[in-house]
């Protein structure tokens, strides 16, 4: 298999306090990877260290076997919908225009195929209609979609979504789900912090069970398992959730 | 007083008016992305700073055996003396934990007590000529040199260049600054240059608009221009408009009326424009608003 990103020996710290704990891990082209854990494990300030929008307290985290500054192009990102004010005045289409900034750069005029590339990006994410709205103007679901879009604009190879299920409608889960697998079959890595502990097995192909240090990773199959699942809650696990 | 809304009132009249609608155009046009990065009060913290700075720039000056009303030397000290506010602030924020508005309120009263103190002092001592002085407070165009409004406009030009050069950049950091550190943009890069901009305007503006005022300039009428519409390119350039507006007339207004402080009069013009806003603007306005409710 082929690594997209490798953790490796990755820790976080704010202040006195251990938020990830030297975590080693590799997450393989190909394939969707569900973080999994409890609240505060550590998930998504895993996969922001690893893209330096927190900073490590030590290891690093490589991608494609190189460093991040070197691979920008192959990672794409989708922040928690929650981090951004959609009061913010801007359209659609221009929020996903921004995941096309490394061909823009400063000065480079929005040319008409990037204006139809990134109509593509929105009908994937069954958006079409909603290009010219404010963002402010849709559903939650809506907006994480555009968040999903904006990422498919950067044509990468590795996703990195931060909750990208959160707070959704079914319909935004559907979409997303279906992007996200059609991503996989193309050949790219899909990593997704993740709460729902009853579709992991239906949706992704390996788990990487987190609480601040890293307690498993792998297929599904092998480390999905109840006795994981218990060491990563530490016994707090909801048994609805397992079923 | 048509005359001079119609250019018509002198050369130099004409000049400081141009000066002035371009001041207005730049600091707008900075004032909309400071407003989109939540950092309005930064600049009124700066402005404040600054006044020290022209009160040593101008001892220093005389003491020199120079004029001391040398605009540009004027503004060196003041643009040291904001630099360091702006660093005294961010130590505060860092160091001690001070929430960033608690920490604006002391740099701002500290640095501004201390400009007034050394401009009484200035004035006491009767060296120089001090007279324009006071202008770096409420703003005056009485007494400007040509050489003054070209520097004035000539900034803002370059000002409005900046941003058209990283307007995007500026935007992406604005809205969602984590997305833009992992597409390679670094955000504290991006807000040093919208730091550095906003200087800019701020040295520019004081001397016409005045310390104490010059924070209207900047945050008003991106404020205004919010309230008509969604989209971020739009905004900038009807703020840069109700900028340069309010200074072009305020600018006619005072130098046609004797007496009339012309920062005071701009900042009373962008207020208009807000308050007409804030009225009528179909979407945001309290109208359209009320009619949505009915």
């Amino acid at each position: 298999m082929t690594v997209a990103l490798a953790f490796e020996d990755l820790s976080v710290r704010y202040g006195a306090v251990t938020a990830v704990d030297s975590v080693t891990a590799d997450i393989p082209l190909g394939a969707m990877t569900a973080i999994v854990g409890p609240n505060g494990a550590g998930k998504s300030t895993l996969l922001k260290a690893a893209l330096g929008v927190v900073s490590k307290a030590g290891g690093e985290a490589l991608f494609f076997g190189t460093s991040l500054d070197a691979a920008r192009a192959k990672v794409a990102y989708m922040p928690q919908r929650a981090s951004v004010d959609w009061d913010f005045p801007i359209r659609v289409i221009d929020v996903v225009l921004m995941g096309m900034q490394r061909d823009l750069g400063l000065l480079r005029p929005v040319r008409a195929a990037d204006r139809s590339f990134a109509m593509e990006c929105l009908a994937r994410v069954e958006l079409t209609d909603f290009a010219k709205r404010q963002i402010g103007a849709l559903s939650g679901g809506q907006q994480q979609r555009v968040f999903l879009a904006r990422a498919l604009a950067q044509r990468a190879q590795l996703y990195l979504l931060d909750e990208p299920f959160a707070g959704v409608d079914a319909k935004t889960e559907a979409a997303i789900v279906k992007v996200l697998q059609s991503l996989r079959d193309e050949g790219a890595a899909v990593v997704a912090v993740h709460h729902d502990l009853a579709s992991v097995p239906v949706w992704f192909d390996r788990v990487l069970l987190l609480n601040r240090r890293l307690i498993a990773v792998g297929p599904v199959g092998e480390v999905f398992t109840p006795e994981r699942l218990r060491e990563t809650y530490g016994g707090a696990l909801p048994a609805m959730q397992i079923a | 007083m048509i005359q001079s809304f119609l250019l018509q009132s002198g050369y130099n009249a004409t000049l400081v008016t141009l000066g002035a609608m371009a001041l207005g155009l730049a600091t707008g046009a900075v004032g909309a992305f400071l407003f989109l990065r939540k950092r309005s009060l930064v600049p009124d913290a700066m402005a404040h700073a600054t006044l020290p700075g022209v009160g040593l720039a101008f001892l220093i000056m005389v003491a020199f055996g120079g004029e001391g009303r040398f605009l540009p030397g004027l503004l060196l000290g003041a643009g040291v003396s904001s630099l360091l506010g702006l660093w005294v602030l961010q130590g505060l924020v860092r160091g001690t934990r001070l929430p960033e508005d608690a920490a604006i309120g002391i740099v701002l009263s500290t640095f501004y007590g201390a400009g007034i103190v050394l401009l009484t002092f200035i004035q006491g001592l009767g060296a120089g000529r001090q007279a324009g002085l006071e202008g770096f407070l409420l703003g005056s165009t009485a007494g400007m040199l040509r050489e003054d409004v070209y520097l004035i406009a000539g900034g803002g030009v370059l000002v409005l260049v900046a941003l058209f050069v990283l307007r995007r950049v500026l935007i992406m950091v604005a809205f969602d600054p984590s997305y833009a550190t992992v597409m390679g943009v670094r955000p504290a890069w991006v807000d040093a240059a919208l730091m550095a901009l906003v200087l800019a305007v701020v040295l520019l503006g004081i001397r016409v608009v005045g310390a104490i005022l010059v924070v209207a300039l900047l945050i008003t009428p991106a404020v205004a221009a919010r309230m008509w519409t969604d989209r971020v390119g739009v905004m900038v350039l009807i703020a840069a408009g109700i900028g340069g507006a309010a200074g072009y007339g305020g600018a006619a207004l005072s130098a046609a009326v004797s007496g009339l402080p012309t920062g005071a009069v701009i900042v009373a013009l962008v207020f208009l424009a807000f308050a007409i806003s804030a009225v009528i603007a179909p979407k945001r306005g309290l109208i359209g608003r009320l009619r949505r409710a009915a």
